[in-house]
């Protein structure tokens, strides 16, 4: 069994350059934020939702706020942030289109890796079965999920365009082993099972300035 | 890592000491001296000076924070539960400074205390208090206990105010802030619930016009006041779960007025309790302290308010508070988080309301418990 708790860790800890300012959007327990701070020095923040994931993060002593992601998002100046994750949460926000945009705007960088809906079995069970599909990505019923805005590697960078977001590296991946990902690069709209973006929102804030 | 905070000992024998300082110049511009805050210390103060912690007492709260005046008394202070050794304010780590506000009547100089220019209670000659004149008497003795830098400033509801008016006024000083279950300025309902209980005061005949020390004073009132504060203390739920519909006798006699329900029999209990250590002067001028606090009006924005605090916050709210709703802490927590400030902030899931803060609740003790060792380990390091 593939450790699905720490999905796409090891991509972003490659990515956040050390000392950086983090925003982490859903960040559940602070697991990942611990580790930035740990291993990047870096300057955590969060938002979660659960009670007991901001308990957590009080434990770790990190900075978090109880409440939805697009909750005060709107309070932040144009680029405070030198990147803010959306990790395995895209799916789940009510306001898709805005908790992006606000990403954009309050951070240098923005940080999305979500399931992707276009992975090959995830078409099969829907083509061939004929059900909702099921599997280690997508692990509710679809009477219980939480996901409400599933969406394909394609979907996202038909997205990307659309808003002018500029796209600086797509490292689409599926797991390897626990917490390890393995990065595809053909075909990754079929064979990845996870899309991993990293959009330049310094440049979307102030493209004049470039 | 779960810290058990449910053990913990008392901090035993206390006594409540007295600073005196020479003069103290109200944000009114009426200058009384001499003046006097009572306070109680528990715990040691460090070599270095940098575990100390202010606590901050709510509308009816006093210096006696913890532990017992003498071996037979049964009451422990109004914050035992969360102050002595192994619990969430450590004593054996931190050393914890409580003291009576300015206008207060457990030993702090307040209206019912003696103006030297007449030999009598100041009464209504008192001049009106303010959350800023609080906080500055503090700074008198936090400056007199010889500390420069406070570990922590925390308090509920009306010490919640104090707190962030604190971190405001002296951001140097205050190297973190607990708020819990407060506002930047309290809301309409919070202001007219506040002024039926200073009516009720005020309408008792004993009252006149706030001479009353010596004789009988309006005890009626003051009990009536008290009623409705603790009713808003409550949330309908827990009020509900902790009393029903209940009858003080099982077969009651369907008589004309007597209080025959168990929440009519607990608050004229709670009402009678509190004439015994309260003056009314002192909850009509405290009542007000709390209506005026306004960090907006008096900074222009809750933005501007924070614009130069340094400390890092924790603030907490309870979902069934609705004295002091979640949405008001969160409006705190938004302007800090806007002016770039560290802030933790957490929306206890209770259905105690708003006095949650007093009681022995685990994630209350939990959270304050972590957020303090995290901010200690910071300072030492």
């Amino acid at each position: 069994m593939v450790d699905i708790e720490h999905i796409a860790y090891d991509l972003i800890l490659d990515e956040v350059a050390p000392g950086s300012k983090v925003l982490d959007l859903g960040c559940g327990d602070g697991t990942l934020l611990h580790k930035l701070q740990k291993e990047k020095q870096a300057v955590p923040y969060g938002v979660e939702i659960s009670e007991d994931g901001v308990w957590h993060c009080v434990e770790k002593g990190l900075y978090c706020y109880q409440g939805d992601i697009d909750e005060g998002l709107a309070d932040y100046k144009d680029n405070s942030f030198d990147y803010v994750i959306l990790n395995q949460t895209l799916q789940i926000t009510k306001r898709p289109s805005y908790v992006l945009n606000e990403m954009m705007r309050i951070s240098k960088n923005a940080i999305v890796s979500f399931p992707n809906f276009g992975y090959y079995k995830t078409r099969l069970q829907l083509l061939v079965k004929g059900i909702m599909p099921k599997n280690i990505l997508l692990p509710y019923e679809w009477y219980e999920t939480p996901n409400i805005h599933l969406l394909t590697i394609q979907d996202f960078q038909n997205f990307c365009k659309k808003h002018e977001y500029p796209v600086k590296k797509e490292t689409h991946f599926s797991l390897a082993s626990a917490g390890r990902s393995s990065i595809i690069r053909t075909f990754p709209n079929i064979i990845a099972q996870y899309g991993f973006f990293v959009l330049d929102g310094e440049r979307y804030t102030r493209p004049l300035s470039q | 890592m779960d810290i058990n905070t449910t053990t913990g000992k008392s901090v035993g024998i206390v006594e409540t000491r007295k600073f005196t300082f020479e003069s103290f110049t109200f944000r009114s511009g009426r200058t009384l001296g001499p003046v006097s805050l009572a306070y109680e210390t528990y715990g040691t103060l460090n070599a270095q000076k940098n575990n100390a912690i202010l606590l901050t007492h709510a509308l009816s709260g006093s210096a006696h924070a913890a532990g017992y005046h003498s071996s037979d008394d049964k009451h422990p202070g109004w914050w035992d539960l969360y102050v002595g050794p192994g619990k969430p304010f450590d004593t054996d780590i931190y050393y914890i400074i409580c003291s009576n506000v300015i206008g207060g009547c457990n030993g702090s100089t307040g209206p019912s205390s003696i103006n030297p220019e007449t030999g009598r209670p100041y009464g209504l000659d008192f001049p009106m208090v303010t959350i800023h004149d609080m906080v500055n008497c503090q700074w008198h003795l936090v400056r007199h206990l010889g500390i420069d830098r406070l570990l922590s400033i925390a308090g509920g509801s009306m010490g919640g105010m104090q707190a962030l008016k604190w971190s405001i006024m002296y951001p140097d000083m205050v190297g973190s802030v607990i708020s819990i279950a407060t506002s930047a300025s309290l809301s309409a309902q919070g202001i007219a619930l506040n002024e039926v209980g200073r009516q009720a005061i005020m309408n008792d005949p004993n009252w006149n016009g706030g001479n009353y020390y010596g004789s009988k004073g309006p005890d009626a009132g003051l009990s009536l006041a008290r009623m409705i504060g603790h009713i808003t203390y409550l949330s309908e739920k827990h009020m509900h779960e902790k009393f029903g519909r209940r009858y003080k006798d099982e077969d009651p006699t369907i008589t004309k007025f007597d209080n025959v329900f168990m929440v009519e029999s607990y608050l004229h209990y709670q009402g009678t309790k509190f004439v015994d250590r309260f003056d009314a002067n002192t909850y009509l001028y405290i009542t007000k302290a709390i209506d005026y606090f306004d960090l907006k009006k008096d900074y222009g924005t809750l933005h501007n308010a924070f614009s130069s605090v340094k400390s890092n916050f924790l603030i907490i709210s309870f979902t069934s508070d609705w004295l002091y709703p979640s949405s008001q802490s969160k409006e705190i927590v938004q302007a800090l988080r806007a002016n770039g400030k560290n802030v933790m902030y957490t929306d206890i899931e209770t259905d105690m309301g708003h006095d949650t803060f007093l009681i022995d609740y685990e994630p209350l003790k939990r959270n304050i418990t972590n957020f303090l060792k995290r901010e200690y380990e910071r300072v030492k390091s």
